[in-house]
C-alpha cells in the first residue's frame, strides 16, 4: 500500500483569524512524523483542519488522500476514507455506550458505502474483537458498558482514543497530545500500545510535547511549527534536541515565525 | 382493507402507523356535542340510570366551563368532532372473531404477535369500543378483572361505582368534564390484595376515522400488597382535519401495592391529546407513571401521583419530543398529602424542526405532610435554533420540615459534539440520533426490553430526515 497524505500550501482561519500560514506536509502510508512547536503554534490546528472540523476554515492551499480531495469531504467521509484524529480533549456522549459507538463506528469506517439503517458488523465478532483489543490495550471490559467519555479521567480518556485508533485501523491517523495528562506509566502503556496496534500499517502525525511516545514510536521525520508554519524539519535527532533544549535556537532562528506566534498566542490570551 | 396513506402526509416523515381502514362501522353518532348525542351514547350502551345521569350532569359542567388560557393553543371545533363511533357488535375474546379489516389494523401495528410473546392480557380498542380483550388464564382465576370499562358498569357495578370519577371528578377540568360526559371504552382493571403480575397488560387505542374523539376511561385499582405493569400504546392515521383524543385515568394503588404506568404515545400530529391522569396512593405504596409523548399537534398531560397516606411513594418520568407543528404541554405533578411521603419527576424533552416542548409540573406539600423528599430534575435537549423549550415548575409548600430539590438544564446539540461523532464515521443524522438516544437513555433503561426497543424505534423515525 502506497497511501499518500498530502498537504500543500495550507492555510487555515478560526473566524478572522489567521492561524495557518501555508503548511506543506506529506505523509506517506508506514511513516512516522512527528509534530513539535511551542503553544499555540498551531499544532492541533492543523490536525483539526485535517479532521474537518467546521470551526477550522481553510482559505488557501490543499489537502489531498492519495490524489482525493480530502476538503471537498464531510468529517464523516473523511472518517470512512481512513482519516482518524485521537483529541487532546474528547467529547463526552452521555447516555452512549462506548461499545454501541465503537460498533457504529467500527460498521461505518469498515463499509464505507454502506448506507445508514443497514445492519451494522455482527455483534458476536464485533464483541470478539472489542474484547482483544481491550485485553491488549489492559482494560477492563466494564470501560465498553460505559458512556463515551462521561466522566473519564484524563488518563481513561486517552486510552479510550488509542482503542478507538485500534478499531478504526485508519491509513492515517493524528494524535494530538495523547500523552498529555498521563503519568510516566500511562505515556509508557499508551506509547506501547500505539506501537502494538502497529504503526506501520498506517501514516501516523504526532503531536508532542514530550519524547516519550517518540520513543517507543520513533519518527522518520520531525517538524517544528511556529506562528502558523513548519519551519524546520529533520529525523528523530531534532525531537530529541527539542526535547532537551527547548524551543529559544528555533525562536531565535525564525523572527518573523516567532512575532507570529506572539501575536496568536495574545489573542489567545484575550479570548 | 388497510390502505397506505401518503397523501395527507404534510410533514414527509411517513411511518407505519399512518395508514387507514375502510370501515363500515354499526353506529356513528351525529357530528357535534349535544344531550342528545350523550343521550344516543348512554342508550346504546343501556346504561344504569346513575350512569346517564353522571354524563348529562358533566356535559353541563363542560359547558360552563371556558376554555384554558394556558398551555398550547386549542383550535377545536367542538361541533366539528363525531363524538361517538361504534365499530363493531361487541368485544370479541379471539382474534379470529375480530372483523378482518380491524384485526388486519392490529396485526399491522404488530399487537397480536406481542401478545403472544409477553403480555399477559391485551384491550384493543378502534374509535369508541373496545374490539379484542384477553386475559391469561391463571390471573382470572386468581380474580384479577381486566375488562373494557364499559363491561364493567354492566357486570361490576359495585365496584366501579365505589371508585368510578372519585380520583378525578367531572369538575376538576373542562377535558375531564367532557370525558365524563362522552366516555366510551377504556380499561377497567382489579388486581386482588397480594397479587402480582408478573407481565404487562396492555391496551392500545387507535383512532382511525376522520373528526373522530376518542374518549377512553380507565379506571385501575390495585389492592393491597397487589402489582401491576399497565402499558398502553396509541396512534392514528394522519388526516387533514383534526382529531381529539381525551381521556381520564383513574389509579388506585393500596396500601403496599405497586402499579406501573407507562404510555407510549405516538399519535398523528393532527391529533389534540388533552387527557388527564391521576392516582392516589396510600401507606407505603408506589405509583409510577412512564409518560411517552411522541406523536400528536398538542399534548396536554401532566400524570399525578396525590401521596395520600404515610410512606406512599410517586415517581413519574416522562419523554417528550416535539418535531414540526407539535408542542408538547408535558409533565408531571406530584402532591405530598401525608407525611413520609417520597416523589420523584424526571422530565426529558427534546425539540427538533421547530417543535415546541414544554414541562408543566407541580410539586405540592400540604400541611402535616412532614419529613417528605421531593426531588425534580428536567433536563431539555434542542436540536436546532427554530425549536423551543419552556419549564414551568410550580412548587408549593406549605410545611417546614421537608427536602425539596429541583435541577433544570436546556442544553443544545453542541457542535463539538456532533463534530466528534463524525469525526468517527458516523453521518449527521447518524450523530444525532445517537446523542439524542443518549439522552433519554436514563429513561429508556427503565422500560421492559420490548417497549425500550420500540421508544428507540420511534425516536429513530422522528430522527430521520431531521438533518438536511
Amino acid at each position: 500500500m502506497n497511501h499518500i497524505l498530502k498537504i500543500e500550501n495550507l492555510h487555515v482561519s478560526v473566524g478572522d483569524k489567521p492561524i495557518l500560514r501555508g503548511v506543506n506536509l506529506t505523509i506517506k502510508h508506514g511513516e512516522t512524523h512527528a509534530l513539535m512547536g511551542p503553544n499555540g503554534s498551531g499544532k492541533s490546528t492543523l490536525g483539526l483542519a485535517i479532521m474537518g472540523h467546521p470551526g477550522y476554515t481553510v482559505t488557501e492551499g490543499s489537502i489531498t488522500l492519495d490524489g482525493e480531495d480530502v476538503l471537498a469531504m464531510a468529517p464523516d467521509e473523511r472518517a470512512r476514507t481512513g482519516i482518524f484524529m485521537a483529541f487532546q480533549r474528547p467529547m463526552a456522549i452521555p447516555g452512549v455506550k462506548m461499545a454501541d459507538f465503537l460498533r457504529h463506528a467500527t460498521t461505518n469506517v469498515r463499509n464505507p458505502d454502506r448506507k445508514e439503517g443497514e445492519e451494522l458488523i455482527p455483534m458476536r465478532e464485533f464483541r470478539k474483537e472489542l474484547k482483544e483489543k481491550m485485553a491488549h490495550l489492559r482494560m477492563d471490559v466494564e470501560f465498553a458498558r460505559r458512556y463515551v467519555n462521561d466522566g473519564f479521567s484524563g488518563g481513561e480518556m486517552k486510552r479510550a482514543e488509542i482503542l478507538q485508533l485500534a478499531m478504526l485501523q485508519p491509513k492515517f491517523a493524528v494524535l494530538d497530545e495523547t500523552d498529555s495528562g498521563l503519568d510516566a506509566d500511562a505515556v509508557r502503556l499508551a506509547s506501547e500500545s500505539i506501537a502494538d496496534i502497529g504503526r506501520e500499517k498506517m501514516g501516523l502525525l504526532i503531536i508532542t510535547h514530550h519524547d516519550k511516545l517518540l520513543v517507543h514510536n520513533p519518527p522518520e521525520f520531525t517538524h517544528v511549527m511556529l506562528g502558523g508554519r513548519l519551519v524546520e524539519t529533520g529525523g528523530k535527532e531534532l525531537a530529541v534536541e527539542l526535547h532537551e533544549h527547548g524551543y529559544d535556537r528555533i525562536r531565535k532562528s525564525y523572527p518573523e515565525a516567532e512575532a507570529a506566534n506572539q501575536e496568536m498566542l495574545a489573542e489567545e490570551t484575550a479570548v | 382493507m388497510a390502505t397506505d396513506v401518503t397523501e395527507n402526509d404534510q410533514i414527509g416523515e411517513i411511518n407505519k402507523y399512518n395508514f387507514r381502514t375502510e370501515t363500515t362501522g354499526v353506529f356513528k353518532a351525529q357530528k357535534g356535542l349535544t344531550a342528545e348525542v350523550v343521550n344516543q351514547i348512554s342508550d346504546i350502551k343501556n346504561e344504569p340510570d346513575w350512569m346517564r345521569e353522571f354524563r348529562l350532569k358533566s356535559l353541563a359542567e363542560f359547558e360552563s366551563r371556558p376554555m384554558p388560557k394556558w398551555g398550547g393553543a386549542l383550535d377545536l371545533d367542538f361541533q366539528d368532532i363525531y363524538y361517538y363511533l361504534k365499530p363493531t357488535g361487541q368485544s370479541e375474546k379471539s382474534w379470529d372473531d375480530v372483523p378482518q379489516e380491524i384485526k388486519d389494523t392490529f396485526d399491522k401495528l404488530g399487537i397480536p404477535e406481542a401478545e403472544k410473546k409477553f403480555l399477559a392480557g391485551v384491550k384493543a380498542q378502534f374509535e369508541s369500543e373496545v374490539v379484542y380483550g384477553s386475559l391469561q388464564e391463571d390471573l382470572a382465576k386468581q380474580g384479577v378483572l381486566f375488562t373494557d370499562t364499559d363491561t364493567a358498569v354492566r357486570e361490576h357495578p359495585e365496584l366501579l361505582r365505589e371508585y368510578f370519577g372519585k380520583v378525578i371528578p367531572p369538575t376538576d377540568n373542562k377535558f375531564a368534564a367532557l370525558n365524563s360526559a362522552v366516555w366510551s371504552g377504556g380499561s377497567f382493571i382489579y388486581v386482588p390484595p397480594g397479587v402480582q403480575i408478573e407481565f404487562p397488560l396492555q391496551a392500545y387505542f387507535r383512532i382511525n376515522a376522520e373528526s373522530m374523539g376518542q374518549f377512553e376511561r380507565t379506571l385501575i385499582i390495585v389492592d393491597e400488597g397487589a402489582s401491576i405493569h399497565y402499558v398502553e400504546g396509541c396512534t392514528a392515521p394522519m388526516y387533514t382535519t383534526e382529531s381529539l383524543h381525551s381521556a381520564v385515568v383513574e389509579v388506585i394503588v393500596k396500601k403496599d401495592a405497586r402499579c406501573r404506568y407507562t404510555t407510549i404515545q405516538n399519535w398523528a400530529n393532527n391529533i389534540y391529546n388533552l387527557v388527564t391522569k391521576r392516582a392516589y396512593a396510600y401507606q407505603d405504596a408506589t405509583m409510577e407513571w412512564v409518560d411517552g409523548n411522541l406523536g400528536s399537534k398538542l399534548t396536554m398531560k401532566y400524570p399525578a401521583v396525590h401521596m395520600m397516606e404515610p410512606g406512599a411513594r410517586g415517581e413519574i418520568l416522562s419523554i417528550a419530543f416535539s418535531s414540526a407543528g407539535q408542542h408538547q404541554d408535558a409533565g408531571a405533578k406530584l402532591v405530598h398529602a401525608a407525611p413520609n411521603t417520597t416523589g420523584q419527576i424526571i422530565s426529558k424533552s427534546i425539540s427538533k424542526n421547530g417543535g415546541r416542548s414544554s414541562y408543566r409540573g407541580l410539586v405540592r406539600v400540604e400541611p402535616g405532610a412532614h419529613n417528605s423528599k421531593n426531588n425534580v430534575v428536567c433536563d431539555a435537549l434542542i436540536l436546532d435554533p427554530e425549536s423551543r423549550s419552556d419549564t414551568y415548575p410550580y412548587i408549593e409548600i406549605a410545611e417546614q420540615d421537608v427536602q425539596i430539590g429541583h435541577e433544570a438544564s436546556v442544553s443544545r446539540i453542541g457542535e463539538e459534539q456532533m463534530f466528534y461523532l463524525l469525526s468517527r464515521g458516523l453521518t449527521e443524522s447518524e450523530a444525532s440520533t445517537m446523542i439524542v438516544n443518549g439522552f433519554i437513555e436514563p429513561l429508556v433503561k427503565e422500560l421492559p426490553m420490548e417497549y425500550a426497543v420500540e421508544m428507540n424505534r420511534l425516536i429513530q423515525l422522528q430522527m430521520e430526515g431531521s438533518v438536511g
